[in-house]
């Protein structure tokens, strides 16, 4: 099986502060990946490393097969595409323009639109579903189409890998469902490797290949998510009362929160 | 909007027809119009027929009016793209390079230049140019990290370099009995009156070069705005970016405030009108600041030379009186 992502003994620090330690793992191209654990687990820091965002400080990083240091930053953003946490503070761009900005790895550098790019930017907005937004400007569109439109930008760059961080974060039920079967559609029609970091177990259960669960920039377990999200691991990782069944949609692990008002003394 | 590039090239080429002719009148009204009155064509017919002209006529044009207008398409057309930069590398609409500070660090290198006996080129542009630098790296030093993109943290850091530059330009104001800074308050409020061709043209050749290199970096400018993270994960080499376009900058800037002085708030106005009108696209946006700030710089220099009933006023009295009120409503719309 050909890797998207080999890492071996990888390991950042903030000054004196270690933030993610000794971490190796490799992802299978075409997989959904998901990277969960409680807050200040190293998630974002990991993403951003494997993006090419920060640069490690130890271990090694292979992208495709190839170490990262191998390729240069134009060359690394044609394989591999970044959807970071949060929205675009700028000036904002209409979504066509915005989707648009995906193309420039593949430009020269004044970023001048061929019939090729602008066919490229029209599919990849259908298939992200906000063609009917085209001449809006993006920072008048819901938090939820925003995503779907940085979600197209990073897909216009014709990313083999894409990585994103909390792509669901502060969307209502809806959103986030239209973005994780985004996910899967890039999945299942371009076979693109999917990574991301999230906050929410269950999601992660229904939808990831692989789980990599993170504490304290270790990993506590990596595997399908019947593997990692059982009751024992999950307790003493994020250190409160839950339980875990099966979900009603089939063999999935699902988690259920318990408030202490639900607890036997 | 059609995308598609030969559309924006004719869009681009059309865009700055328009505003070459808007600047062509603005200089033919600075041309003509003064104490001495002369009428648009015959300052005209002086221009490109000189051998025929009226001297008296000829000396004014060619000698005080002609330098003073170019110095000032010129310098309205650095200052309009220094605002448009640092609003980009900063993606913050109230970033400006006098607000910012970085003018009066110029400021502060042209009068050690001055005071050192150097000529203006290039002895005193590179002590400006040595200023401007520090300015920027206090600045940045400051407010490092992601605070100054908050306009607060931005705007207060400005504020107290200007006053710290201020108090460092009184103070050797005030030691110096010399008579070459006789006229420094009136160029410290921008004054584009001392020039004369060949300086003028010296300038023009430095800054040329510097207006290419920013449109060069106009599209990497557009990939900034989504971000630090995004523009460095669609290929864009962000630390070699941003010290190109600041230090290219800070030269540019430099080199006007050792002409002209402190001329401010022309990077503040004329971006974000062209944001406006024109959308956030900076490739279409460098070249329309050049000519929008060259126009706009020549009609405050001539509202500055004719307003007043006896003498003249420095050109920054009238981009003040007009940018300031405009700040002070962005700042406070921005709060919404």
């Amino acid at each position: 099986m050909k890797s998207a992502f080999a890492v071996n003994h990888l390991s950042y620090a903030y000054g004196s502060q270690p933030v993610v330690q000794r971490l190796s793992f490799s992802i299978a191209r075409g997989e959904i990946f998901i990277i969960i654990g409680p807050n200040g687990a190293g998630k974002t820091t990991l993403i951003k490393l494997m993006a090419g965002i920060i640069k490690r400080q130890r271990g090694r990083i292979d992208v495709l097969q190839k170490s990262i240091d191998s390729y240069s930053q134009k060359k690394l953003a044609q394989v591999l595409a970044y959807v970071p946490q949060g929205l675009p503070v700028g000036f904002p761009f209409s979504v066509e323009e915005t989707v648009l900005l995906g193309r420039a790895p593949h430009q020269k550098v004044l970023g001048l639109a061929s019939a090729e790019d602008l066919e490229i930017v029209r599919q990849t907005m259908a298939f992200t579903e906000v063609d009917h937004l085209a001449r809006r400007k993006l920072d008048q569109l819901s938090g939820g189409e925003q995503q779907r439109v940085l979600i197209a930008r990073a897909l216009c760059q014709q990313p083999q890998v894409i990585l994103l961080d909390e792509p669901t974060a502060s969307l209502d039920l809806s959103h986030q469902i239209r973005i994780i079967d985004l996910m899967e559609k890039l999945k299942a029609e371009k076979g693109v490797t999917v990574v991301m970091v999230s906050h929410d177990v269950n999601l992660a259960s229904m939808y990831a290949d692989q789980l990599l669960l993170l504490k304290a920039g270790k990993i506590v377990r990596m595997g399908t998510p019947s593997a990692v999200l059982n009751f024992e691991t999950l307790e003493e990782t994020y250190n409160c009362q839950l339980l875990v069944d099966s979900s009603p949609l089939g063999n999935l692990p699902r988690v259920t929160l318990v408030p202490r008002k639900f607890l036997k003394s | 909007m059609n995308l598609n590039s030969e559309h924006h090239i004719s869009r681009l080429a059309w865009l700055s027809l328009i505003l070459l002719g808007v600047l062509l009148i603005a200089i033919s009204l600075g041309l003509s119009i003064g104490p001495t009155q002369s009428g648009l064509r015959s300052a005209l017919a002086t221009l490109f027929s000189p051998g025929e002209s009226d001297p008296v006529l000829y000396r004014i044009v060619w000698g005080i009016r002609l330098p003073r207008v170019l110095l000032a398409t010129i310098v309205g057309a650095t200052l309009s793209l220094g605002g448009l930069v640092f609003q980009a590398l900063l993606r913050n609409p109230l970033a400006e390079p006098f607000i910012l500070g970085v003018s009066g660090g110029s400021a502060i290198g042209a009068i050690i230049g001055i005071l050192l006996g150097l000529s203006r080129f290039p002895g005193i542009c590179f002590t400006s140019f040595l200023g401007s630098l520090g300015t920027l790296a206090l600045i940045l030093i400051m407010s490092t990290g992601k605070s100054i993109l908050r306009k607060d943290a931005l705007l207060l850091s400005g504020v107290m370099v200007n006053a710290f530059c201020s108090a460092i330009i009184m103070f050797l104001v005030s030691i110096t009995q010399d008579a070459r800074l006789h006229n420094i308050i009136f160029w410290l409020m921008g004054d584009l009156s001392a020039s004369d061709l060949p300086q003028v043209a010296i300038l023009g050749a430095i800054l040329i070069p510097c207006f290419v290199i920013v449109f060069v970096f106009s599209h990497a400018m557009n990939l900034l705005m989504m971000g630090k993270d995004m523009a460095l994960s669609m290929g864009i080499n962000i630390r070699a970016v941003t010290l190109v376009l600041l230090i290219v900058t800070s030269f540019m800037v430099s080199a006007t405030v050792s002409f002209s002085g402190l001329v401010g708030f022309v990077g503040l106005v004329i971006p974000h009108l062209l944001r406006l009108v024109l959308g956030p696209d900076h490739r279409i946006l460098v070249p329309a600041s050049l000519f929008g700030g060259a126009a706009y710089l020549v009609l405050c220099d001539l509202l500055a030379r004719t307003l007043p009933q006896q003498g003249e006023m420095p050109a920054g009295v009238i981009t003040a009186l007009i940018g300031a009120p405009l700040f002070i409503i962005l700042l406070k719309r921005s709060r919404k």
